[in-house]
Order: C-alpha cells, then structure tokens, then sequence
C-alpha cells in the first residue's frame, strides 16, 4: 500500500521539468505565442529527445510505454511551463486510438513515426462530448462528410484522428481533397485548435473503432488537461507567493499582510488535494477499469474549478501587475482557462458523472 | 504507487474480521462519542484493548497492548470497523490527548496512575485551555495559580470544555509565573474535578443543545506535585501533544459516510413531484462534493504513505483541518437546501428529517470550522508553515 510517486516518477519528473526551464522559460513562450512554427519545432524536437511523444506508446514500437500516472507528471510539468507543445492530441490521444482501434499495419505505420518525434497528430473528438452550432461528423462508404470544431493539436498536424457521430474513428491526412481548415484562435496562445470541414473527404477507419475506445480517448485527456492546470496553477501559486515576498507597500511586503497571505493559503488549500485526485485518477486508467471515467470526470471538473479560482486569485495577489503583459502571468490564466473548456467543461463533465452513477438519464 | 495491501496485512485484516464477526455482538449501541462511556461501552473498550484493537500502541505497563506501531494496521482495523458498522475504540481528549502527553513528559508516577483507567473508559478528562479571553491567543491565558505551601491555589476561568459535566479530572494550563513572558509562564496541571472551589456550568450554543460548558475556579488548592513536565513549562508541554489531537488527519471515512446519506436523501425527497436528484442544480452541487471528497480522501492516503515513511508531508497535511470542516459543512448546507422549508424545522416538529441531525450537524459544523484553530488561523498556518510567507509582525508581549 503505497500512495505516493516512485523514485523513477519523481526522476522522469526532474528531468522533464530541467528541461523545460531550460528550454521553455517565459521569452520562449512569448515568441511560441507570436509565431508558432519555428520555435516549437526547436522545443518540439528535444521533447521528442527526452521521449515525451512516445511516452505512452509500446517500446516495441519506439516508445517508453509509460502509464498514464507518468504521463500525468509529465503532463504537469508542461502545464507547469505552460509549454507551446502538441501533446495532448499527439503524444497522449492518438496514440491511444491507434492502440485501442488501430490495425496492426496502422499501428506500425503511424506509432513509430509519433514516437519518434515525426509527426504531429490532432484528434476531433469534441462532438462526442457536445455538439455546437452544426457540427457532426457523419462517415458514408469511406468517406467523411461534416465538420468537427476545437481539433486538438490542429495546426501542423501531419494526421488527424477523426470521431464520426457514430463511435467510428478515423484517420485523416490533411491534404486530402475535400478536407478544408480553419484555425480557432483562443486566448490561449500556447496551444492551437481548429475547425476541420469534410466534404466526402477520403478517410481510412481504425477497424476496431468501438464507444469504450472513443470514451477512453477522452478519459485519458481529461486527466492530462487536469494535471496540465495543476501544474499551471501551482506554478501561479509560487509565482504570487514569491511576488508577495518582494512587492512593498506601506512599508511592508504585502505578503506580510493576512489580507494576502489568506488568499495564497486558500489557493494552496484548494490545490494540494487536487494532486492526489490527479494522481488517483491517473492510476485508475491503468489499474482500476472501474473506477477510471468517473475519477477522470472527477479529475478533470474538480481541477477546472480550482484552476479558475487560482488564476483569477493568483492574479489579484499581483495587483496591477497581474494584469499586464509585461509579466507574462496571463500565459497562465489563459491556459488554465483553455483546459476548462476542452473536452468539456465542468458542469457538462458533472452531468457525465451524474449518468455513470445512474443519477441522471 | 501501489493501492494494494502486502499479504500480511490482508492477513491482519483477516484477524480483524474473524474478531468483529465473534464478537460484534457484544459490541454496545449508540457509543457517545464524548462523555462519561456507559458500562457496555467500558467493557467493549476493555475488551478491544485485550485484542489490540484500541490502546495498540501502548505499552503493556500502562494498560495498552503494547504492539509496534503500525499506521497501516491502525488503518486497517479502523476501515474493517467502520464497514462492519462497529463501535471502535474510545475516543475522547483523555485518551488522545491527555495519554500521549503522560507518555511522552509525565513521570513515572502519573503515569502508572492514569494511563491505564484513562484507556479503560473508568477516567474521564477533561481540556482546560481556553478562556473567555484567550482563544486563537491561547498563550495570553490568564487563569493564575499561586504557590502557596505545597499547593498551587487556582482562580480564572476556562470555556469551551466538553464533558466538563461529566469528568473527573482535568488536564489544564494556569499561569504560574505572571511576570515571565506569555509563553514561558504556563504551567501544565491535573486535578480532580473535585476539588472543591470549581464550578461548571453549561454553555448552551446555536444549536440549542449544551456541547461545552464553562468552567470557573475559586481558591482551588492543587497539590505542586500534579503539574506535568517543568514549571513554566506547561505552554511546550501542550504544544509537545498537539500533533495527537483528534482530527489533525481529518477523517475521510466519515465524510462518505454523510455524503451517502445525502446520497440517499436526494433520493427520498421531492418537489413537485421531481426527487432531488434529478434537479439539475442540486445534482450539479452533489457531484461537485463527491468530487471534492475524493480529492481529500486520496490526500488521506498520501498522508498515510508519508506518516509510513516517517516523511513529512508538508502542505497535504496543513490544509486538512481547514478543507475538511468546510467539506462537511458544505455537504450539510446541501441536505438543507435539499429539503428546502423541510430543511429548517427543528426539535420535534412534524415532517422532521433523520431527527433534525442535518439542522444540527450545519449548525455544529460551523463550530467545528472555528474551533480547534479557527480557518483563519489555520490560514496564517498554511501561508506561513505551509507557503514560507512572512509571519505578522510581532506587537503583543
């Protein structure tokens, strides 16, 4: 009975953190936010070194075949540095629908290249958790006919994995004919998502494409989006606390002030619990099937709404500063705002939880 | 991370279980959880000491079992009682407060003398600290005890005493030194409620019910020998045992158990004909608590891996008491709002709920946020221990 991270976790953790201070301090992200091709493809590629792409993917097809728990920690730490990376889609979802739905010539055509850092690959699964103004997508005789909005990992995808509207799953290349792309720009500039338009674009299906896989995908996603806002969060609480420390104002650093001290303790009361439900919830995917959809509604509501509450807060303890672009921390609150919305925000995400438990229709 | 339990615990768990279904029988009904323990309760408390289920850790000379400590165990029994729906062992301020202290800085003496009646339920104690102007402040306490041959004579006055009524003996800080600094001038004492010279009376709260009571000593002679650790000492005695106040962990099993009532009351109550589960609202603030519950429940098994490890835990174990008074408070304010006018009857009113035990736990729960270190200094805590902030500067002596 162990609930803790191993030394090995707490390692792949350091190293990945290293890495991104490194690689991926607020200049970077800065000019990522400007221009996202060239140094993303720079961060990108020594991502790629440290095996992050691959991390969940099976070593006998280049991967480290992590768990998800280690993807979890290292998902935090890309919170953490809000870092411009295309993980979610192409490290994290894509590969789980190759493995879950996959053929085997799909699984080793595609896998190696992912793990290897090659590609990048977005995922279009936002219908299957809600669907907004006409979005759908319906697939007839190997074709695919409609539009999905807020792709994950859009820009620069050399593959799409697309959901039809009904459980079947589906491979897409981006210059294929008929396929038209519209970016969606966020608030959140470290990340890209996008609308993809499908009229009778030629598609190739993952033949063992069932509603657990889908629902799996998206399982696994919500527990990254949330450990990407814990990490994004406690790195806002250490920011405030630090500013805190140094801002004077009548004489005092305003951190010596309980007005300001209470709000860092409540951003840090509100978090740290959160880390074990992340952790737990990361486990479950892996290690408890039946406890795995409900931690992941769990994970993924609960660490919404602590987010938003720390990034708001986080800011005010700045003061007017917090609300600047000078000092970067909107990075932050943009980013914790983005992983709220994706794959569903907290109340939708509560209603899924009410049906798993038979409390709602 | 491994959620799953080394075969000799699953053995251990095997005994547990072999014990409940022999002996749950004679296991008493409605345990208080504070107060004086009726006979069935003190024979069920002498009967788990003697299988190790209570007093474990306490050494065989005192009255305990005298095992190893062991915090997976100690989990162990206290989930197998609590799915059995068993009483457990006793739990009241003499026995983790008052017990851990002797231990720790009585002499051999007191301890001889206490220890063993303490975990037996045949002594019961009482707390002594606070006073009217003394609270969050507790080191500025003013109740004066005056050398006076052997004795220390006692005059002030303490409040917020559960089972004062009820106790023999109280553990209690006095001031014995009023010229040293606040903190250096307490002593630790513990007399029998006795003595002649005190008074209790109870003190009726919000809910209408009298949970403590206030406590006033007049010339109340106690022999010097009753003090515990070094005159003037008394403040560090105190704090030495603070970390064993019940609580300090939180208590995750008992907030499931009141989340599932809830459960079960969104169930059972309707509005126009629509049960309270299936309002879109009140079902939206229910799933919200459970997921909120299980952030504090698997904090609670990250504390327990760290206590195992002998690591401290740091700001997982600082925000507890905080988080977890507001959780049940929350899941209490839900019921309420649940059954809507139903939801503020009270005593014995027609159409009255579970006994009007959510009325009272709202109210209570409300008492337990600011008791024990009120939220607002369990935030100083958190940003000074917890976050490294700086402390408030120093104006009071």
């Amino acid at each position: 009975m162990e609930f803790a991270l191993s030394e090995e976790q707490r390692m792949l953790q350091d190293s990945v953190r290293r890495f991104l201070e490194q690689n991926a301090p607020l200049d970077k992200v800065r000019l990522a936010a400007g221009d996202t091709h060239t140094v993303q493809r720079s961060l990108w590629a020594g991502a790629s070194e440290l095996g992050i792409p691959g991390m969940l993917i099976p070593e006998d097809f280049g991967g480290m075949g992590l768990g998800f728990l280690d993807a979890a920690i290292v998902y935090e730490m890309i919170g953490r540095h809000v870092a411009p990376l295309p993980i979610l889609g192409t490290a994290v979802m894509a590969p789980l629908a190759l493995m879950l739905a996959g053929s085997e010539a799909q699984q080793e055509k595609w896998l190696p290249k992912i793990a290897a850092g090659e590609i990048v690959a977005g995922v279009a699964v936002t219908e299957k958790i809600g669907i907004r103004e006409d979005a759908g997508v319906k697939a007839r005789k190997g074709t695919l006919t409609g539009k999905s909005l807020f792709v994950i990992d859009w820009a620069e995808a050399d593959l799409y994995i697309v959901a039809d509207s009904d459980h079947g799953l589906h491979l897409v290349l981006p210059d294929a004919k008929g396929l038209s792309r519209r970016a969606l720009n966020t608030i959140d500039k470290t990340r890209s998502v996008g609308e993809l338009v499908f009229d009778q674009v030629a598609a190739e299906p993952l033949p063992r494409s069932s509603a657990d896989a889908v629902a799996r995908m998206i399982d696994a996603g919500r527990v990254m989006l949330a450990a990407d806002t814990l990490g994004a969060g406690q790195m806002m609480i250490e920011k405030a606390v630090a500013y805190a420390g140094e801002r004077k104002q009548f004489g005092r650093v305003i951190g010596s002030f309980q007005a300001v001290k209470h709000l860092c303790a409540e951003m840090a009361a509100a978090l740290e619990p959160s880390r074990s439900l992340v952790w737990y919830a990361a486990h479950a995917l892996d290690e408890v099937p039946g406890d795995a959809r409900l931690m992941a509604c769990h994970a993924k509501s609960h660490l919404s709404e602590v987010g938003r509450f720390v990034a708001r807060t986080a800011t005010e303890v700045h003061g007017g500063m917090g609300f600047t672009d000078l000092l970067g921390l909107h990075y932050w609150f943009k980013r914790i705002g983005l992983d709220r919305q994706l794959l569903g925000g907290p109340e939708l995400v509560r209603l899924e939880a009410a049906r798993l438990q038979g409390w709602a229709a | 991370m491994d959620l799953v339990y080394d075969p000799k615990y699953e053995a251990f768990r095997e005994e547990v279980r072999a014990f409940l279904t022999k002996h749950k029988d004679q296991a008493p009904r409605g345990l208080g959880a504070a107060g004086r323990p009726s006979p069935d309760a003190c024979s069920w408390q002498q009967l788990l000491i003697q299988h190790g289920y209570a007093a474990r850790t306490i050494p065989n000379d005192y009255g305990g079992y005298g095992a190893k400590p062991d915090i997976l165990e100690s989990r162990i029994i206290a989930e197998e009682f609590s799915t059995a729906r068993v009483p457990s062992a006793l739990q009241n301020q003499g026995i983790s407060m008052l017990v851990p202290t002797l231990l720790e800085l009585g002499t051999e003496e007191q301890k001889k003398k206490w220890v063993k009646p303490t975990l037996r339920g045949e002594v019961v104690w009482c707390q002594g600290y606070s006073e009217p102007g003394s609270g969050s402040d507790l080191a500025s306490l003013q109740t004066k005890a005056t050398e006076d041959g052997d004795d220390f004579v006692i005059n002030g006055q303490k409040i917020w005493t559960s089972t004062a009524h009820e106790a023999d003996m109280i553990f209690c800080l006095v001031r014995t030194e009023p010229d040293k600094p606040k903190h250096e001038g307490i002593s630790y004492l513990i007399f029998s409620m006795k003595t002649p010279g005190i008074e209790v009376r109870p003190l009726t709260t919000m809910t209408g019910h009298a949970e403590f009571n206030e406590v006033f000593f007049t010339d109340v002679r106690v022999p010097k020998t009753q003090i515990v650790g070094q005159r003037g000492q008394g403040w560090f005695v105190a704090n030495a045992t603070l970390k064993y106040e019940r609580g300090m962990l939180g208590d995750p099993a008992a907030m499931e158990t009141r989340f599932q009532a809830l459960v079960d009351l969104m169930r059972e109550e309707t509005v126009d004909g629509q049960r309270a589960i299936d309002n879109p609202i009140f079902r939206d603030r229910l799933v919200r608590l459970q997921a909120e519950l299980a952030a504090m429940k698997f904090n609670g098994l990250r504390l327990l891996t760290s206590a195992s490890r002998g690591e401290d835990p740091g700001l997982a174990r600082l925000i507890v008491k905080l988080q977890s008074c507001e959780l049940t408070h929350q899941i209490s304010a839900l019921a309420i709002d649940v059954m809507g006018e139903f939801g503020v009857l009270y005593d014995d009113s027609p159409y009255l709920r579970s006994h009007g035990s959510w009325q009272w736990g709202y109210m209570f729960q409300l008492g337990l946020i600011i008791g024990g270190g009120t939220a607002q200094i369990q935030k100083n805590i958190i940003s000074e221990r917890g976050l490294g902030m700086p402390r408030e500067p120093k104006l009071a002596k």
